[in-house]
């Protein structure tokens, strides 16, 4: 069992490994930095630049955030601060239920729900003509899908703020409303922050649901109604053909390992904070 | 500011509040309502007793049974080999080793970081293996993918649910002789229904994921009969069938996205009972 | 030498959880005085002084009859403006609950809340009340240093400058000296006398002691009725009621 468990610790370096392995390949032609920077990405031709789909990934999760952040900060606040608890009983779970449906399922939503409302209304507002698949499209769908980590997180942090604390605050003569926003937020704030690097890690990773509904278009994303071509939808698509073309793989292996390398960061900043809060108050 | 003003500001955003909470909830709703309105006119009889004749991607007739079955067969063997692989990993965390240790401390750590790692590297490192070890895309590959990506999850839960049991109770049955073990088993017992809290959510988990499987399991018309030929699933009969020009097959994508929309939500309400049921038993 | 009450209790009846915490409430709390509630645990004293303002309505299940009236207003007439009446009360808890910003916000957090803008005037209104409670020499080197920095015997006086700063009449105390050293308590209790001049004060404590030392006035609360109220020497020392006698006697013998 020790063998197992000392295993597994290292597992996390050997995934890496691995994967820089199959990558390296690639370092023998292009530098890491010209491979981040350049846009043409014409696999036959040897060229592999990475640039377009950074930006697809940062826009969708960008877009996923604004959304959900807001809508996600007002219903925890709602819940932990104004509601009566049976509804607060009721609703949590239901959020929760949203973990768990997988994203091939939200990826038909996207398409049947989003895409036409993209296409009919959102665009057109706009004076744009959009097919529907767009990184908004992606954005919006991965905001649902991050709903039950950040909802589930903050409220559990608000509700290990002291009713004392508020207490003083309302003996003071402010509004419930004025105590939330200028002594609750404050004291919640590291917790939120780090929800919201472990959301924006599971926005970045997330592969099926925004490969659906994001028209994957290898070029740099300018407005919220182009198409875009997030991280992971790359290595998915083309692991069909990666064997065919020379050094193609590896170009896979370095996007894999690219994500793996940011999610490793957030994951390990969101837990030492959040660990760090769990120590400080309890 | 005026009290007034103050007191309005209040209301806006109670207002703000009220509504988000509506949209928040709301979402759960809209989604399984669009996969039932897409679904249903093909749930028939024959969508699940039958594999698709002619080929899943042109095939006009016949269900998807191979891909149900395909997924059970792999979800299931993926959760067992998983359990048998997290349970002495977790036992050993939280019963043998001091509690606060370096080594336990690093191990939660890492398998936290593991939980997020997404599918699709899973499936990237699995595929690695499978040629390192000249396995072909199949049912055993599946397993593999889908059994790395689910023990960060059953680790993670059980500790979370071993953690619930007071120490009080390991040192109570080791003061009576009890080995180690022994008194692991003790625990064990004690936390059954969060066991299967943790079983069910791995098992959900791999049975509806896409990414792992996409380049491990391969995708077949059939009904795996050995480990090693290729079998089909049903999150990879949807993300095929759908874009097909023909209704029917369009129309065994949108079954299967209602079939396995209902198998995790069968998961969830049993996986609720039981987390409820293990509430009772606290000490 | 009766006072003009300033609080005044009528037929008070508050059900928590279905379960009557305080029953028939009737008393009168006089003015510029120092009025000390006393009596066992759980019988109903924090419940009594969290009526007063109105700090009750954020528990749930709480059921309030009766009437409270602060300058002859009932605080509890269906549209009685909460914040207002929160403002005449100063409320120290048991623990000091420093706001999670600098010392200097935190005195001016009332003040800011309702309304003074100018630094000037807030610069004012903190160098006072830091003063009146004597902790403007420890800390007017770093007033905008945070304000969990300081000594839990310092964090309470701030909270005593946070909420006179909104200038109050009446000061409410839950037994706000039990987490401190005596040296604390002892500032604290002197502070309590001086502010009597101006403020009227009701601690809730369990210390006989200490209601001796600072209160002009006991209210002997039990089982959640008020069983005797009267000036200091009168209920400890020549109690009227057997039941009072019964808790007194330790302090007495």
């Amino acid at each position: 069992m020790l063998i197992l468990s000392i295993a597994s610790v290292s597992f996390v370096f050997l995934i890496g490994a691995g994967l820089y392995w199959r990558a390296a390949p690639l370092f023998e032609q292009h530098t890491l930095l010209s491979l981040l920077r350049t846009s043409e990405w014409a696999p036959s031709s040897g060229k592999f630049g990475f640039y377009p789909f950074i930006m697809g990934t940062l826009w969708v999760t960008f877009i996923a955030i604004v959304v959900a952040l807001p809508l996600c900060l007002l219903t925890s606040i709602y819940l932990t601060e104004y509601s009566k608890s049976s509804i607060r009983k009721i609703i949590l779970p239901l959020v929760n239920i949203l973990a768990g449906i997988p994203p091939v399922i939200y990826g038909v939503w996207g398409i049947f729900f989003v895409v036409p409302l993209v296409r009919e209304y959102a665009a057109p507002n706009f004076m744009e003509h959009s097919s529907g698949y767009t990184v908004l499209t992606g954005g919006v769908v991965l905001a649902v899908m991050i709903f039950p980590i950040l909802v589930s997180i903050v409220s559990e942090v608000l509700r290990t703020i002291p009713k004392e604390l508020k207490d003083a605050s309302l003996s003071l003569g402010a509004t419930k409303w004025e105590t939330i926003k200028k002594v609750v937020f404050k004291r919640a704030l590291p917790g939120i922050v780090a929800a919201t690097v472990l959301a924006v890690s599971r926005a970045f990773g997330e592969t099926i649901a925004v490969l659906m509904v994001c028209g994957n278009v290898p070029i740099a994303p300018t407005s919220v109604f182009d198409g875009g071509y997030p991280l992971p939808a790359l290595i998915a698509n083309n692991f069909g053909e990666m064997m065919s073309i020379p050094l193609y793989d590896s170009a896979l292996m370095l996007a894999a390992l690219l994500l793996f390398v940011i999610i490793f960061l957030f994951n390990l900043v969101s837990r030492i904070i959040l660990n760090r809060i769990e120590h400080k108050y309890s | 500011m005026g009290l007034k003003q103050r007191k309005t500001e209040e209301t806006i955003f109670k207002v703000l509040m009220v509504s988000a909470c509506i949209v928040v909830s709301s979402s759960l709703f809209l989604i399984v309502g669009t996969i039932v309105a897409k679904g249903l006119p093909y749930l028939t009889w024959d969508m699940v007793s039958k594999v698709p004749k002619g080929g899943f991607y042109i095939g006009k007739e016949g269900g998807v049974l191979n891909a149900i079955i395909g997924s059970l067969y792999l979800a299931g063997g993926a959760t067992v080999l998983g359990l048998i692989i997290s349970i002495p990993i977790s036992v050993y965390l939280n019963i043998y080793l001091k509690s606060g240790s370096p080594l336990s401390k690093s191990a939660k750590l890492a398998y936290d970081v593991l939980f997020g790692i997404p599918s699709i590297v899973y499936g990237a490192f699995a595929f690695s293996i499978m040629i390192w070890l000249g396995v072909r895309a199949s049912l055993l590959g599946g397993v593999i993918a889908v059994t790395l990506l689910i023990i960060p999850i059953l680790v993670r839960t059980l500790d979370e649910v071993i953690t619930t049991v007071p120490k009080e109770l390991k040192h109570a049955a080791l003061s009576l002789g009890a080995t180690r073990w022994e008194a692991a088993k003790v625990v064990l017992r004690q936390i059954r229904p969060g066991i299967y809290t943790a079983i069910l959510l791995a098992f959900g988990r791999g049975i509806g994921d896409v990414a792992s499987v996409l380049f491990t399991a391969g995708f077949s018309d059939n009904i795996p009969k050995y480990i090693d030929e290729p079998a089909a699933t049903l999150p990879l009969a949807i993300f095929f069938q759908l874009g097909s020009p023909i209704p029917e097959v369009q129309g065994r994508a949108y079954a299967s996205a209602l079939i396995l929309t209902i198998i995790i939500l069968i998961i969830v309400v049993v996986s609720h009972f039981l987390g409820a049921k293990q509430a009772k038993h606290k000490i | 030498m009766t006072q003009h009450p300033l609080i005044s209790v009528r037929n008070l009846n508050v059900h928590i959880d279905g379960h009557h915490i305080l029953k028939n409430v009737n008393i009168n709390i006089p003015d510029k005085s120092v009025t000390s509630i006393i009596g066992p645990s759980g019988c109903g004293k924090t419940t009594l002084l969290k009526t007063f303002n109105r700090l009750l309505d954020d528990t749930a299940n709480v059921r309030v009859t009766g009437s409270v009236l602060v300058d002859d207003e009932d605080i509890y007439a269906p549209h009685a403006e909460v914040t207002h009446i929160r403002k005449k009360m100063g409320l120290l808890s048991q623990r000091p609950y420093p706001l999670p910003m600098s010392i200097y916000d935190n005195v001016a957090y009332g003040p800011r809340i309702h309304g003074v803008r100018k630094k000037s005037e807030l610069d004012a209104i903190v160098e006072k009340q830091l003063k009146d409670t004597g902790l403007w020499d420890e800390v007017k080197d770093r007033l905008h240093g945070p304000a969990a920095k300081l000594s839990i015997g310092q964090q309470q006086r701030l909270c005593l400058a946070r909420g006179l700063a909104v200038e109050p009449e009446i000061i409410l105390g839950d037994e706000s000296t039990s987490a401190l050293d005596p040296i604390s308590t002892h500032k604290i209790e002197d502070l309590f006398v001086r502010l009597k001049e101006h403020y009227t004060i009701v601690l809730v404590t369990h210390i006989l002691r200490q209601a001796r030392r600072i209160s002009d006035y006991i209210i002997f609360v039990y089982l959640g009725e008020i069983v005797e109220f009267g000036p200091t020497e009168e209920v400890l020392l020549n109690p009227k009621e057997e039941l009072t006698r019964q808790y007194v006697k330790g302090f007495i013998s």
